[in-house]
């Protein structure tokens, strides 16, 4: 059961970690509410692995995941990704590292309903370096049938496998994932999990996963238990499971 | 394509309805702009070509008779460039197939000098050749109204005598742009027009062989007019001259220009105001719908899409709205800008007519809107983007909702739930509901704008036809004449009532103000013509002192009391003083008057008429007109229900185009307006007006939550935008105070029953639409997704 005191992060045998947090801190205020979301987490990440954030729902799992992508800021600590500091409040700096380096899922799909798959994936592309092609990417997670469909015109799951898509096709280095099952059934959940460990393995691309679920943690290479705005602590998995031998 | 170009028009696709609704918006205001300036800069190009090209005099004069040796002492004036002398005469027509009097205007045209100045523009035929008495070119409209051509043949009493003339050729002229007859303040160009006959046979026909009665000036680049006329004056007046005036004061340019002026004024006026209104509301909707998108806008900022980037994207959809209203309206402006200008090639006899539209018109209208929807763009979306993704991404934080006024005055527990939810959402966004309510007022604003005219025309009518001048014909003397032929008129077939009037020239001076006009001469206790104090109450006429229209007093800067300077122009042209007695309420023209015998004695004469008002007997009309003919002395006939008429005509060509333009202008905004607030109002509750029926509520019942908001704000307006309207009519009638006509401020009942119908049949039909989409609501889709 979780431990108090979060112990320090892996990072033993593994390379120079990608993202390196520490002390991270992040207060909101919601309407009239102080909502204290992370609370001093230290945290770093390797390149090319798969971990997965576990954590009741208001653990703070989000808060983190949007700050490695440069969504939003921390309160304090500092978080580095690479040579980029993610702490620094800077927009134009900030999209620019996006853009460049990450990919986002997120639990609503988030596409712009009014663009087909393959324009919704396109609109990612045309803003990259080295980009795959729309198609590619579509093809990548099994939707080259339905690339000329609307969001409104796909399933929940084809939906999610679109912004998946759209996420991945820029090849970022880094792939991030808010509860990507969350709206799904169990086995629309299967086959998106399935892309995601598919793109994670084919691609290298280091890949962070938030569920409540603690089923999807076997897949992960590392598991990181989120409570209350801390880090409770980290496992790792001897061996990833399969996404198709997951059920819930 | 791009992909977000292609989002761009699927956007715009979809929300197709309020895209529409916002173009014809700024559609109509554009629309406005456009086809006022365009009007005004065409109908101003036009003038002052034609007065360019036709040799329009600039200084003018009329005097009893000078020999025509005078002439080289007039053109070696310092400052004249051509000094011109004619033969004018007011003379009585006959036309056949026409039982009333007709008056013309008879100018005489330089036998030797074709090219001389107020050249004619003929329309048909050819000029008299000199020397033919009986040849005549005559002025196209009268020539219309009396269906004459070349070869046409009437007769006309030149000088007492009746003589046949021919219509040689039809011709328009710069010095009569406006064909009126004096003292009439519409055109009638069946009883009243202008020709031209050679200068010796005219000449000859009133014993002014070698000798002048008009002359007309054109000036040197740079000459001081004023120092001209001073000088033509002194030349002149031993030979009975009536003062000299300048291009302004010359009757045709004079109400041309004021005609214009005031069209000038409505052209800054309306358009600035439906522009006004159609940028606030281009501001406020787009504002609203770039807000709505505030999660799409955080998505492609979390995909890398800089501020600019998305900026530029939601201006662009603004600019293709806006674009789409600006080239609509500029077309719409320049078809409604060229029939309005046909309009009123109708009434002022222009040759042709310039169409000219300045590229700054459709920049100025163009930068406005643009400007407007851009503001309200960059505004909202720099809300929208400003926001860390992450938070805009996430639903808003629940609303600070608090108990309204109303219910902490303890009427709570009469409101249902979904009423207090109207009221607290109202209550929630004080300054958004106002602002849906201003742009709901303004538009049922600009709606009285439009009719007020109508109303207010039909007032000032009213007043002046049927309160003060409520004679049924007026007759007017060739000269003045002794009192006594009031008598012989009484005696005439018809006549049941006659009152008599003293009419005398002159130029009213106080101060270094000073204005021309005519001093009447009225019977004290007359019943056909009364003056009206500013409460429309019968003015007693003083025994002494001079009565003045009450915007002449305010043009001389008089009150009742001051002394005045009587310039009089006619006979030995005395100048005399006389004490302002009081001012009286008229809204047509200005004038002066005093009591008959008082003014016979002013002017130092014997009783004095210079014409009367009949009161007839419509039965026998034509037998009086049969003997009217026969008088000489009677130069001209004026009937007062042709006057109403000659002024509605006016009016349906003129004011009612305008006004029906301007009024499905502002029908198309106000329904803009509600329609747009009706659909935001859907698209920002449309989640929670689900979930309401997931939680068993009816259609009926959530869309009175929305629909009732609509109809609160909507109610509200109301009385705003009737005062708002009120306000902006008296402005624009306080800006059209001209020598011409003072336009009070009348509002009739059916006008504000037809503004607050447009508005709420805008909100009814908007309130069909917004429902027929409740119904639609996806109940499965919000459980689904979060906001």
């Amino acid at each position: 059961m979780p431990e108090q005191s979060a112990p320090p992060p892996l990072v033993a045998s593994s390379p120079r970690p990608i993202f390196e947090a520490r002390g991270l801190t992040k207060i909101y205020q919601m309407g009239e509410v102080r909502v204290e979301a992370l609370r001093g987490v230290d945290l770093d990440l390797v390149a090319g692995e798969l971990v997965v954030l576990l954590g009741p729902s208001g653990s703070g799992k989000s808060t983190l995941l949007n700050i490695l992508g440069g969504l939003d800021t921390p309160t304090s600590g500092t978080v580095r990704y690479a040579d980029h500091d993610l702490t620094v409040d800077d927009d134009a700096a900030m999209t620019q590292y996006r853009r460049e380096h990450v990919g986002f899922v997120f639990q609503f799909y988030n596409l712009i309903p009014s663009l087909t798959a393959r324009e919704n994936v396109a609109l990612v592309t045309e803003i990259s370096q080295h980009p795959m092609t729309p198609e590619e990417a579509l093809a990548l997670v099994g939707l080259a049938q339905r690339m000329d469909h609307f969001p409104s015109q796909m399933s929940g799951g084809e939906q999610q496998r679109v912004a998946i898509a759209r996420a991945v096709a820029k090849r970022p280095q880094v792939l991030l994932c808010d509860e990507p099952t969350g709206a799904l059934d169990a086995q629309t959940g299967v086959m998106v999990l399935e892309v995601i460990a598919r793109v994670n393995r084919e691609l290298g691309t280091t890949t962070v996963v938030i569920t409540h679920n603690a089923v999807i943690a076997a897949m992960a290479d590392r598991v990181v238990h989120f409570g209350d705005g801390h880090v409770v602590r980290i496992e790792r998995n001897a061996s990833r499971k399969a996404a198709s031998e997951l059920s819930w | 394509m791009r992909a977000l170009d292609r989002k761009l028009w699927r956007d715009l696709w979809h929300m197709r309805g309020q895209a529409i609704a916002i173009a014809l918006v700024v559609m109509c205001g554009v629309g406005t702009y456009v086809m006022f300036l365009s009007t005004l800069g065409a109908l101003r190009v036009t003038q002052d070509a034609y007065y360019r090209e036709y040799r329009f005099a600039e200084v003018f004069a009329t005097l009893k008779r000078a020999p025509e040796s005078l002439r080289a002492r007039l053109a070696a004036l310092p400052g004249v460039e051509r000094a011109e002398t004619r033969v004018v005469e007011q003379v009585r027509l006959d036309m056949p197939d026409f039982v009333e009097p007709v008056t013309a205007l008879m100018v005489s045209l330089a036998d030797d000098a074709p090219h001389g100045l107020n050249g004619l523009h003929l329309r048909e035929g050819r000029l008299p050749l000199p020397g033919r008495p009986d040849e005549v070119v005559v002025s196209t409209p009268f020539a219309k109204a009396h269906t004459l051509h070349p070869g046409s043949r009437f007769h006309a009493i030149l000088n007492g005598r009746r003589q046949a003339l021919t219509v040689v050729g039809t011709a328009l002229s710069p010095e009569f742009v406006q064909q009126l007859r004096p003292g009439s303040a519409f055109p009638d160009t069946k009883r009243y027009g202008v020709m031209w006959m050679g200068r010796k046979a005219l000449g000859q026909a009133y014993d002014l062989d070698g000798a002048f009665n008009d002359l007309a000036l054109s000036l040197r680049p740079g000459a001081d007019a004023q120092d001209v006329i001073d000088r033509v004056d002194e030349l002149i007046t031993p030979f009975g001259g009536l003062g000299a005036y300048a291009r302004k004061d010359q009757r045709s340019h004079r109400f041309l220009d004021q005609e214009l002026d005031q069209l000038g004024t409505l052209a800054s006026l309306f358009p600035t105001m439906f522009m006004g209104v159609a940028a606030f509301l281009l501001n406020v909707v787009i504002g609203r719908l770039v807000t709505m998108q505030r999660e799409q806008i955080a998505t492609l900022k979390a995909f890398g899409y800089g501020n600019a980037a998305v900026m530029l994207h939601y201006l662009k959809l603004v600019a293709v709205i806006t674009g789409a209203g600006v080239l609509g309206g500029t077309v719409l402006g320049v078809w409604l800008g060229a029939a309005l200008s046909r309009i009123y090639m109708e009434f002022y006899y222009f040759p042709w007519l310039k169409f000219s539209l300045e590229p700054m018109t459709i920049v100025e209208a163009a930068g406005a809107s643009l400007i407007a929807a851009g503001a309200g763009t960059v505004v909202a979306v720099w809300r929208a983007a400003s926001l860390k993704p992450a938070q805009a991404m996430r639903p808003e934080p629940p609303a600070r909702y608090r108990e309204t006024a109303i219910e902490k005055l303890g009427l709570k527990r009469w409101l249902s739930q979904p009423t207090r939810m109207i009221l607290r959402h109202i209550w929630r966004r004080p300054l958004k509901s106002a602002l849906t309510v201003v742009g709901i007022a303004l538009a049922c604003g600009i709606i009285l704008t439009g009719l007020f005219q109508r109303d207010t025309v039909g007032y000032m009518m009213n007043v002046h036809y049927g309160m003060a001048q409520r004679e049924d014909l007026s007759v007017a003397f060739t000269d003045p004449t002794a009192y006594r032929a009031r008598f012989d008129l009484m005696g005439l077939p018809a006549v049941e009532h006659v009152e008599v009037f003293r009419s005398v020239p002159v130029r009213l001076r106080h101060g270094h103000l000073e204005h021309r006009t005519a001093i009447r001469g009225i019977e004290a206790g007359g019943e056909l013509q009364r003056l009206l104090d500013a409460d429309l109450r019968q003015v007693a006429l003083p025994a002494d002192g001079i009565l003045l229209t009450d915007h002449l007093g305010k043009m001389l800067g008089v009150r009742a009391g001051d002394r005045i300077v009587v310039e009089v122009m006619e006979g030995n042209r005395p100048l005399r003083e006389a004490t302002v007695a009081g001012l009286v309420k008229e809204y047509l023209g200005v004038s002066a008057y005093m009591e008959l015998t008082a003014l016979n004695h002013f002017m130092h004469e014997g009783p004095t008429i210079s014409g009367a008002w009949l009161a007839v007997d419509a039965a026998q009309l034509h037998a009086l007109y049969g003997e009217l003919k026969g008088i000489p002395r009677v130069a001209g006939v004026a009937e007062r229900v042709q006057e109403i008429r000659n002024f509605n005509r006016l009016m349906d060509e003129t004011m009612l185009f305008f006004t029906y333009v301007s009024t499905v202008f502002a029908v198309i905004i106000a329904f803009g307006v509600v329609y747009n607030s009706a659909r935001i109002a859907l698209t920002e509750r449309g989640r929670e007006l689900a979930s309401l029926r997931v939680l068993g509520f009816t259609r009926g019942e959530i869309g009175y939550i929305l629909l009732g908001e609509l109809g609160i704000l909507t109610l509200a307006a109301i009385p705003v935008g009737l005062w708002l309207g009120e306000g902006m009519c008296y402005y624009i009638a306080h800006t059209m105070q001209t020598e011409l006509f003072r336009v009070p401020v009348v509002l009739v009942p059916q006008t504000y029953a037809f503004a607050v119908a447009v508005v709420l049949v805008s909100a009814a039909l908007s309130g069909l639409v917004v429902r027929r989409r409740l119904d639609h609501l996806d109940l499965v889709a919000v459980l689904k997704t979060p906001e």
